[in-house]
């Protein structure tokens, strides 16, 4: 077994908060600002960890459950996924259908941990998160099962080579597009989510975890930055598919495609506003429907 | 070649979700110039290697008039009425986008069925061009603003035009120009017609003209109850 889904595996664990502290950097360029370090995300997921946590007698074990299965989930589909032209450590055929679960399993306990504080204030951001994922998940199951079906591949460590090696065509840049959106909807970025605010009625993923405190919400944190990670890497391997057969090389343009996309992601945040409440289904409806443009093409006769 | 084409006629497919999924009227009207463009430039592509001075000429007069002239008399017409920007559906957003791909999924349906001409341009240009046509014809009937049938009248004119540059190898230039000068009279007609129904009934709603008592007095708008 060459080193390379190994290594990538470390590499995300280790470089996944960077992400967040690249986005965070070129929205604080955008506002003029010098911003916070780009190691930031490390200092606090380092503060977090030493930190006690607080649980409220009204939670019971569901709420303690939460971060770490969504952990959990997070790292089990990094285990699976490929970055570029590196393998998954783990393939087999039908494996894109696992990370979507996993990724689903690990919402499912954040969403009911932050319904079991019993706080209705919790309850709406679990509704809002909800009715996002419902939306969000088909979209990214549409655009798996339209890159399985151009590339010919049941696997995800299958589907990015055989892009690499197919001819360019509109099928994977509709993936890829669809991807972008799903990637902003589940990491409550901006269009749909702001991860900075903390207004009331505003919050959609912040208010889940406003009970959560010091290694509880280090693992949350740090699950996001992987979910960031994961999502990333499928829209980095359907935009820059490239499998030159060394494992370093891919790796190297893999991470190099990654902080692209967290500046472009940061661009993206700065340059658009959030969007209404009411339009937030309808953004990502657009995100799916580009994704079925992605099945029917590959479905169409050529 | 062929890259080319399909390239651009996936842009055309994203032009009319566009269209479908756009809530504002000018949104809509850049979608339609937008479309107007790709038809352009589709002449080009689909011809790539036998380009005529005809070829070039039919090119750049498409691309000036639907995707120029016509978004700028259309925006102009919005801001002439001062209508409300919004394109007030009678069918919502969402359920048009999934129409949109229904009538992509008819389209490749039909066009397996039909005994197309083997020389085509592109896989793709027989489902894309009745799809646009019939998502023309949707959003005739399904935008309550008067200008948005107008737009649907348009994106209808460029899905029939594609099937012609498509799988047509040598269409008469004098019918072409016929065609385009058609157009530019309609729209003109249309944008005149649409600021004299804002003129006597102070809005462009076309549910409202229909339920509108006969000889309705200049600027008094039609009672609230009449509505369907």
């Amino acid at each position: 077994m060459s080193p390379g889904p190994l290594l990538h595996v470390l590499l995300a664990l280790m470089a996944a908060p960077f992400l967040l502290g690249v986005i965070n950097r070129t929205k604080a360029l955008f506002a003029g600002r010098r911003g916070a370090p780009l190691l930031q995300p490390y200092f606090d997921l380092a503060r977090l960890l030493g930190k006690g946590a607080v649980y409220s007698r009204t939670t019971t074990w569901v709420f303690r459950a939460g971060p770490v299965v969504g952990l959990a989930g997070a790292i089990l589909s990094l285990g699976l996924l490929p970055l570029g032209g590196v393998r998954g450590m783990f393939s087999f055929e039908g494996d894109f259908l696992l990370l979507a679960g996993a990724l689903g399993v690990g919402r499912l306990f954040t969403v009911l941990a932050a319904l079991d504080t019993g706080s209705s204030f919790e309850g709406m951001g679990a509704s809002r998160e909800v009715q996002i994922s419902a939306l969000a998940e088909p979209a990214l199951l549409l655009v798996l099962a339209a890159l399985a079906r151009h590339s010919g591949s049941l696997t995800l460590s299958g589907m990015f080579p055989a892009l690499a090696r197919g001819q360019l065509g509109p099928a994977p840049l509709l993936a890829a597009a669809a991807l972008a959106i799903v990637l902003l909807a589940e990491c409550s970025r901006i269009p749909v989510d702001d991860p900075n605010t903390h207004l009331e009625l505003t919050m959609i993923h912040e208010v889940m975890v406003l009970d959560h405190s010091g290694p509880d919400l280090a693992f949350i944190l740090y699950g996001g930055a992987l979910k960031l990670w994961i999502l990333g890497a499928l829209v980095v391997g359907t935009v820059l598919p490239v499998a030159t057969g060394v494992a370093a090389l891919d790796l190297a343009v893999g991470l190099a495609g990654m902080v692209s996309l967290a500046v472009a992601t940061g661009v993206v945040e700065s340059s658009m506003a959030r969007l209404r409440l009411d339009r937030i289904p309808q953004f990502i409806v657009a995100g799916a429907v580009l994704a079925v443009l992605a099945l029917v093409l590959t479905l169409a006769p050529s | 070649m062929s890259p080319w084409v399909d390239f651009l006629l996936v842009l055309v497919v994203l032009t009319n979700l566009r269209m479908l999924g756009g809530n504002r009227l000018i949104s809509c009207i850049q979608g339609a110039g937008t479309q107007g463009l790709l038809v352009g430039l589709l002449v080009l592509a689909a011809r790539v290697g036998h380009w005529d001075s005809r070829t070039v000429l039919l090119a750049v007069a498409i691309t000036a008039l639907k995707g120029v002239a016509f978004p700028w008399l259309l925006t102009r017409a919005v801001r002439e009425t001062r209508s409300r920007r919004e394109v007030e559906p009678f069918v919502g957003y969402i359920p048009s986008l999934i129409a949109g791909i229904a009538f992509l999924l008819l389209g490749i349906w039909l066009s397996g069925r039909l005994p197309l001409p083997t020389h085509a341009a592109s896989a793709l240009g027989g489902p894309v061009a009745f799809s646009t046509a019939l998502i023309g014809l949707f959003l005739v009937v399904s935008r309550r603003k008067a200008l948005m049938q107008v737009l649907g009248y348009l994106v209808l004119e460029n899905g029939i035009f594609l099937f012609g540059v498509l799988f047509v190898r040598e269409t008469p230039w004098l019918m072409e120009l016929g065609i385009l000068l058609d157009l530019l009279v309609g729209v003109l007609v249309m944008g005149i017609t649409i600021f004299h129904i804002n003129e006597t009934f102070d809005h462009i709603d076309t549910d409202r003209l229909a339920s509108a008592p006969e000889g309705e007095i200049r600027g008094e708008p039609a009672a609230e109850g009449a509505h369907p």
